[in-house]
């Protein structure tokens, strides 16, 4: 599956690897006109129809299914490629260990919340302190709850994942665009 | 209600309406006629910028005048309805708003689409977009309607027609000439208009009571005739089993529905990267759980200060709450305050409406004319430019959101609102979730998927209460009820991720590993990303 042009997996390229020249250059690769080995781009990048302006400037190629890629070659054995390596695995799993888990907790805890409103209005009526009470705690944590997880999944995502992930977006278009080189 | 509020209401929002022409007129000037520009407005927007424009796109008239009115009515009941809008933003930024923004270009279907059979799976997709987005804007459309009778005093069905269709001829304008461009700086400057109309409101109501809480409270239950339990869950959703189930199918059709509004979803597209598309969601978590927050007080402070009596007589649904409390507010109704802050809700009010049905209009277009015109148009027929296909797809919108609108005008908002939502959660975000996290899941599947919980929820909604069979219901005459909810979500959301399983295992088709680890790879680290 794996084309000959792509290089082995996670060769120094894992997440703990420098990439403070690249942060600044996130939206760089979209807004340029150099194309990729990519089905989307090439099929929605303008779309159908449109006469040639500015945006034209990328090559459309005429009929996008014989375009794209067989699995044993081309775009897609690059992303197969990626998806394999140990720097992908764990910005994956990074991502999932803390998704999953607090997914989990916030339906759990707005579903308990919706049901004990519904079933047992009984409890959520009982006075705390002054007009107070629990249901009126409980509807002002669920507001809390929400801002607290939205930062600590933003806090996670900056920290723990942005830089795996954009050194990871680099590496799979420069091999994407190696591979192109190699092949015509 | 005089002729002094009227007249100030309407130069108000005449004023609205020049300067959002004039933000048209702007963005269709600079427009080069991409699709990029028409649909995702070039891409280039800031989080903060978008951030602002998701807040206006989510915050409709029914949470600015139905949330406060609910509270009012039937007092903690309100805040359990608004708790449900709130934590739905997780679920957008923990599952969708960063992968779909990696993966898709201009909507929904691109991201199914791009690793299954395409023609099929776009076809789905873009139907179900296409029918949520109709209904949410049949609901803004019929809101649009009553609030003109309700703020400008006039009752009569001329008035409601004649606002039914000057609204939908607005957004006509708006999204066939201006695109995304236009649209999103009409959500900005509407949601600085709300948050600003809301602050200040919520700034009266504290110093009416001196900052103390807990009085205000105290004062709305003593008000409200329930006394405590105006503070305790029940009142609306507590009167037996089947009015509690029918909560709890609410709660998650709002929780797992936002995920799946198409609206929502485009608004991703209008960043440049992943990140940036992290960081509007979180901007706009805290614009809009700061806006719900004052809402519910809003919604006390009009319990306390107006109280219920007076606003059921003015509007039996509640609607009425938020303008009279800014009467009371600016000092009463012959006061030149009150007419002014009275005139000032009014005008946000139908902004609200105005940008909200602008930004569904343009996320319906664009599914009919990138997903459903794309896939269905004769093969070598006439090529036109996809862009012009999205300007005509926003006039067709617009024309059929007036009739239905015009068709609907008794309805209730909050329910059609909740039923767009019922339908987005089953048909929408199962086939979202499985494209992005399973491994294993096909083309049936994803045609199943969302065929599987768009059609139960529609047809649940026939056969709900709310059709027939009850005094309330739309044939009040004919009983074919069969279903006792009045909201499908319970039963119509878990079926739309059990007919996309049953799909896929079903199915011949082996699963595209490639594409599947396209897709992957894409979503989460942003390489070839739009």
């Amino acid at each position: 599956m794996q084309s000959p042009n792509a290089r082995p997996s996670g060769a120094g390229d894992g997440p703990q690897s420098p990439a403070e020249n690249h942060e600044g250059h996130a939206p760089a690769p979209a807004a340029g006109p150099e194309t990729y080995d990519d089905p989307w781009y090439d099929a929605l990048a303008s779309g159908w129809g449109e006469p040639a302006g500015p945006d034209a400037a990328v090559e459309v190629p005429a009929a996008r299914r014989v375009q794209r890629p067989g699995p044993d070659g081309g775009a897609a054995g690059v992303y197969l490629a990626v998806q394999r390596s140990a720097a992908f695995q764990e910005v994956r799993s990074r991502y999932r260990r803390f998704v999953v888990p607090m997914v989990a907790v916030f339906l759990g805890w707005y579903t308990a919340y919706v049901v004990a409103a519904t079933a047992a209005p009984g409890f959520m009526a009982r006075p705390v302190a002054g007009a107070m009470n629990v249901a009126l705690l409980a509807g002002l944590g669920q507001f809390l709850s929400t801002f607290l997880f939205t930062w600590a999944y933003a806090r996670h995502a900056r920290l723990r994942r942005d830089r795996a992930a954009l050194e990871l977006r680099w590496d799979t278009q420069e091999r994407a665009r190696g591979l192109r080189g190699g092949a015509s | 209600m005089t002729g002094g509020h009227q007249t100030l209401a309407l130069l108000l929002f005449s004023g609205f309406v020049a300067v959002t022409l004039a933000i048209t007129t702007w963005a269709s000037r600079r427009r080069h006629g991409s699709a990029e520009e028409f649909y995702a407005g070039g891409r280039l927007f800031s989080p903060m910028e978008n951030g602002f424009a998701i807040a206006g796109d989510y915050a409709s008239a029914a949470s600015f005048l139905g949330v406060p009115g609910l509270i009012v009515l039937f007092g903690y009941d309100g805040v359990l309805y608004v708790v449900g809008f709130l934590v739905a933003w997780l679920v957008v930024l923990f599952l969708v708003a960063e992968l779909v923004r990696n993966c898709g270009r201009f909507t929904l279907a691109d991201v199914v689409a791009s690793r299954m059979r395409e023609r099929p799976v776009r076809i789905a997709a873009g139907a179900s977009s296409v029918t949520v987005s109709v209904l949410y804007l049949v609901a803004q459309m019929v809101g649009a309607g009553s609030l003109v009778a309700l703020l400008i005093g006039r009752t009569s069905q001329a008035a409601q027609v004649w606002a039914v269709i000057g609204v939908g001829a607005l957004m006509v304008v708006y999204v066939s000439l201006g695109g995304m461009r236009a649209t999103t700086w009409i959500q900005i400057v509407k949601a600085v208009l709300l948050l600003g109309g809301t602050v200040t409101l919520t700034v009266l109501v504290l110093l009416r009571f001196h900052g103390d809480l807990d009085r205000l409270l105290l004062t709305a239950a003593a008000r409200s005739g329930h006394g405590p339990a105006f503070l305790a869950p029940g009142l609306k959703y507590g009167a037996d089993w089947t009015a509690r189930l029918d909560f709890i199918s609410l709660g998650l059709a709002l929780v797992l529905g936002t995920g799946g509004l198409p609206h929502i979803l485009s608004r991703f597209y209008t960043v440049p990267t992943a990140r940036a598309a992290r960081r509007s969601a979180v901007w706009s978590v805290g614009l809009i759980g700061a806006y719900y927050l004052m809402a519910i007080l809003l919604g006390f402070g009009a319990a306390a200060l107006v109280g219920p009596q007076t606003v059921r007589a003015s509007n039996a649904a509640g609607n009425t709450a938020v303008p009279l409390l800014a009467l009371d507010l600016g000092g009463g109704p012959d006061s030149t305050g009150g007419t002014v802050l009275f005139a000032v809700v009014a005008a946000v009010a139908f902004a609200t409406i105005l940008a909200v049905v602008a930004g569904i209009t343009l996320a319906s277009s664009a599914s009919v004319a990138h997903d459903l015109y794309a896939s269905l148009r004769r093969r070598g027929g006439r090529q036109r430019s996809e862009v012009a296909v999205a300007r005509v797809a926003a006039v067709g919108i617009g024309v059929l959101a007036i009739a239905l609108g015009l068709l609907a005008r008794g309805m209730n908002v909050a329910f059609l609102v909740g039923l767009a939502f019922a339908v987005a959660a089953s048909a929408n975000l199962p086939v979202l979730l499985y494209s992005l996290f399973w491994r294993g899941f096909t083309t049936r599947g994803a045609v199943w998927a969302v065929y599987g919980g768009l059609v139960p929820a529609l047809v649940l909604v026939v056969l709900s209460p709310v059709v027939s069979g009850s005094p309330d219901s739309l044939f009040p005459g004919l009983d074919f009820q069969y279903f006792p909810l009045q909201n499908p979500g319970l039963v119509s959301v878990p079926l739309g991720f059990l007919a996309g399983w049953l799909g896929t295992v079903t199915s011949a088709e082996l699963p595209d590993e490639a594409r599947y680890a396209e897709t992957e790879v894409r979503s989460l680290t942003g390489a070839g990303a739009a």
